[in-house]
């Protein structure tokens, strides 16, 4: 098949993308699913989603994360094909569907309201794509059957989706946008209405489902959590840019930018200025006198302003057994006690405030507000970027 | 452990807050209450009693009512009794009521209007004693209808003070000589009145649907600065006089009126058409004053559905039609019925409008109420009329929830 020439022009003559994915021819890279210069406007002024570029593998869990407003949304309307694509293109499995009318692609969604058909019991919910698909009705119902097992929720086939809690709708809303297997499930932060102990154990129910049946997801969140716990890479948007597209450990170990070292995790910053850059370690005097050692990080020029960034599990508080490289004298300002750990307020000049999280055992310092203390790091856990 | 239980002195004081939290409740919708008891519910009561309870004949003249107690209604009732009637004539010439029961016996058996107070004219001059000796013979002697048994049950039947006839006649029907019931002779106007405005409900029930539904459709969806600016369309007829848009409709449509000189002037008709005055006026201009109740409702409905359901029922695979008909129609359902529910019966017995444009032809029943209030003073079939209509809406209404269920209606 000779799709890859013009994808759009073939896709539009015959308008139809096909189920069975594993015959399609995928993309020169490996991709799956890729967007290439996608961009977004809604009012023909200002772009909402700015040059847009992803390659998803088959199988993959993918999340966008960002604030609101950020744009991911957007992106996820927009592969969903509610939302046109202002310029770019969109290709799944070899074949573009920029222009492909939403109910012809072929993806499943599951909405954060869920979007179960309240006047329908959740089994005609389960069936309605395949009825849509003209399956025959023996079939439909076995299917059915099959889905409300995978879901443990066997039993709940007759009730209505207004008799059931939270966390079991979202069950079948999950089931409802598995069970005519599309080729690419999206989630539109379908956690975001659950309760903490809910979504903990609907994280875990996804990834189940996920690994047992191997479909690609993209996932849309503003809960770092979430997409830390569940992704194999995480897209961090703001925005409309991507800043960084990594997997999760990298990501909250080696953020690219400011923005995501903030944005992930929790970090503490310290204002400084660049001495001279060697072997991509950056020397840095910090205001108050002190001098640090830091990954340079890209950008990074000698002589010129930057900031330090240094994780609060990463600090420690002299007199410690971690090894260290940096050191840096602040006054402590109060402590919080949250139970397994304790957390530590330091200022150092300039009013620069450091937090510092110590686990709560016999080793935790008992310090009083104006008391100065030593704040030591290694040099590979602190990263310098370009202010 | 506590017991859960209450002991006496809770149970005392738990009555107590509950009877005051009642009478507080009761407080609050009193005076609403009483308007309801004065406004709706005894004008109401008083129009069923009316409907069936006619006492005037009973109250001109009870004695001969009385005298016809035993009469058999075949042959001329006994000399007695007419004796007895031509006394209670005569009393009712002396008080000048005599005119009144001619009216009344005249409905039942008509021309007898003359027979009644020509005699009254003459028995009044009579002597008291002559008159219950020879009262018959006298009253024969006035006029000769007096000798036929007809004008006697006319007399008769007249006298129930509780009576079906109005029901009767509101249904073109009459009582038959030999009991039982028959329909009337000539048209039946009160049947076709009825089927007639049912009809014109129908056509206004569909024609606002027709043109509410993709409105509110488009309001609920639309930004909220386009909406609330089509809103005001919407609402501003609404709170302008209903006499004014009425009006303004026969600006429109009289033969001089705007639309005709437009027609003719782009040469689209060679004379003007005769739309004033017609079914046709009638069913236009209620499907515009009656639009609102058609959208407001579908429109807070549709306000409350989420977009992600068509997007949901889209993403399965399912093309727009088929998912507006199988998920957005049903979930629309609560607006759509209250909307038809409310544009039928509010058409059904709407007067205003009909009553100026509607001519001969687009008259409703509630127009031939009101004729027999104010014109011929027969306010008895009026009530009849009345009632007939609101037993018709409850039956309506009944017939909806049994198919729809009340409980879908949704207002607001």
């Amino acid at each position: 098949m000779d799709v890859g020439r013009r994808p759009g022009a073939r896709e539009r003559r015959d308008g139809t993308t096909n189920g069975g994915i594993g015959t399609m021819p995928l993309d020169a890279n490996g991709a799956f699913l890729s967007f290439r210069n996608v961009k977004k406007s809604y009012d023909q002024k200002t772009l909402v989603v700015k040059d847009f570029n992803l390659d998803v593998q088959k199988g993959e869990f993918i999340t966008l994360l960002g604030p609101s407003g950020s744009g991911k949304s957007t992106v996820l309307m927009m592969l969903a094909g509610f939302e046109g694509v202002t310029s770019g293109d969109i290709v799944i499995a070899g074949q573009s569907v920029t222009r492909t009318a939403p109910y012809r692609r072929n993806i499943g969604m599951v909405f954060q309201n869920y979007a179960l058909f309240p006047h329908m019991t959740i089994a005609e919910n389960l069936a309605y794509p395949l009825r849509v698909r003209k399956m025959n009705k023996a079939a439909v119902k076995d299917r059915v059957n099959e889905y409300l097992r995978l879901i443990e929720m066997g039993s709940f086939g007759g009730r209505y989706p207004g008799q059931l809690s939270g966390g079991q709708r979202q069950r079948v809303a999950l089931a409802r946008a598995l069970i005519f297997e599309p080729s690419l499930i999206l989630m539109d932060e379908p956690l975001g209405a659950l309760d903490k102990k809910l979504r903990e154990q609907m994280q875990y129910e996804i990834t189940r489902l996920h690994e047992q049946l191997g479909f690609t997801v993209i996932y849309v969140t503003h809960d770092q959590t979430e997409a830390l716990t569940m992704s194999s890479r995480i897209a961090v948007f703001n925005d409309g840019v991507v800043q960084q597209c990594a997997a999760p450990a990298q990501l909250y170990e080696r953020p690219s930018n400011a923005f995501v070292a903030d944005f992930i995790g929790e970090n503490n910053f310290i204002p400084g200025k660049v001495d001279r850059i060697e072997g991509g370690k950056a020397r840095v005097t910090v205001a108050g006198g002190g001098t640090i050692t830091a990954d340079a990080a890209e950008g990074l020029k000698a002589g010129a302003d930057c900031v330090l960034s240094i994780r609060p599990e990463k600090l420690f508080i002299k007199p410690t057994s971690h090894a260290y490289d940096n050191e840096l004298v602040a006054e402590h300002v109060t402590h919080h006690y949250v139970g397994d750990f304790i957390r530590f307020y330091f200022r150092v000049a300039e009013g620069t405030e450091i937090t510092i999280k110590v686990l709560n055992d016999l080793a935790a310092p008992d310090l009083k507000a104006g008391d100065k203390a030593s704040l030591v790091w290694l040099a590979k856990d602190c990263i310098a970027f370009p202010a | 452990m506590t017991p859960s239980a209450l002991d006496a002195n809770d149970t005392a004081s738990a009555r107590r807050e509950l009877r005051r939290r009642k009478l507080t409740a009761f407080l609050f919708v009193a005076p609403l209450l009483l308007f309801l008891v004065f406004a709706f519910v005894a004008p109401i009561a008083t129009m069923l009693v009316r409907s069936v309870y006619h006492p005037v004949v009973s109250e001109l003249i009870p004695e001969t009512l009385e005298a016809l107690k035993d009469w058999d209604g075949e042959a001329l009732p006994p000399a007695e009794a007419r004796a007895v009637f031509a006394a209670d004539l005569k009393r009712l010439a002396g008080e000048r009521l005599s005119g009144k029961l001619a009216e009344e016996i005249n409905r039942a058996l008509p021309g007898s209007s003359s027979t009644i107070k020509a005699s009254a004219r003459k028995l009044g001059r009579m002597d008291d004693a002559e008159l219950a000796s020879a009262g018959g013979a006298i009253l024969a002697a006035a006029d000769a209808a007096w000798e036929n048994p007809k004008i006697w049950k006319a007399i008769r039947d007249a006298g129930a003070a509780y009576t079906p006839d109005y029901y009767l006649t509101a249904l073109d029907l009459e009582m038959a000589d030999g009991g039982g019931v028959q329909p009337r002779d000539g048209a039946k106007i009160y049947v076709d009145l009825y089927t007639k405005t049912l009809r014109i409900a129908l056509y206004i029930t569909v024609l606002t649907l027709i043109g509410g539904y993709p409105l509110a459709y488009y309001l609920a969806n639309a930004e909220s600065k386009n909406a609330n600016m089509l809103m005001v369309f919407v609402l501003l007829p609404f709170w302008t006089s209903l006499l004014v848009r009425t009006t303004s409709w026969i600006a429109l449509l009289q033969t001089s009126g705007v639309v005709n000189s437009v027609l003719t002037g782009a040469g689209i008709t060679r004379s003007p058409l005769e739309m004033l005055y017609t079914q046709f006026s009638t069913v236009l201009a209620m499907t515009h004053i009656l639009m609102p109740f058609m959208i407001l409702p579908l429109y807070s409905v549709m306000k409350g559905i989420d977009p992600s359901y068509m997007r949901a029922a889209m993403s399965m695979g399912s093309k727009p039609i088929p998912a507006f008909l199988k998920i957005y129609l049903p979930m629309t359902l609560p607006g759509l019925s209250a909307g038809v529910l409310l544009v039928f019966i509010i058409s059904v017995g709407y007067y205003i409008t009909p009553a100026l444009v509607g001519g001969t032809d687009g008259q409703m029943i509630s127009n031939i109420i009101a004729f027999h209030m104010q014109q011929s003073n027969n306010w008895e079939l009026a009530a009849a009329l009345g009632s007939l209509l609101l037993a018709m809406i409850l039956v309506l209404y009944w017939v909806y929830d049994r198919f729809v269920g009340a409980g879908n209606i949704k207002l607001g």
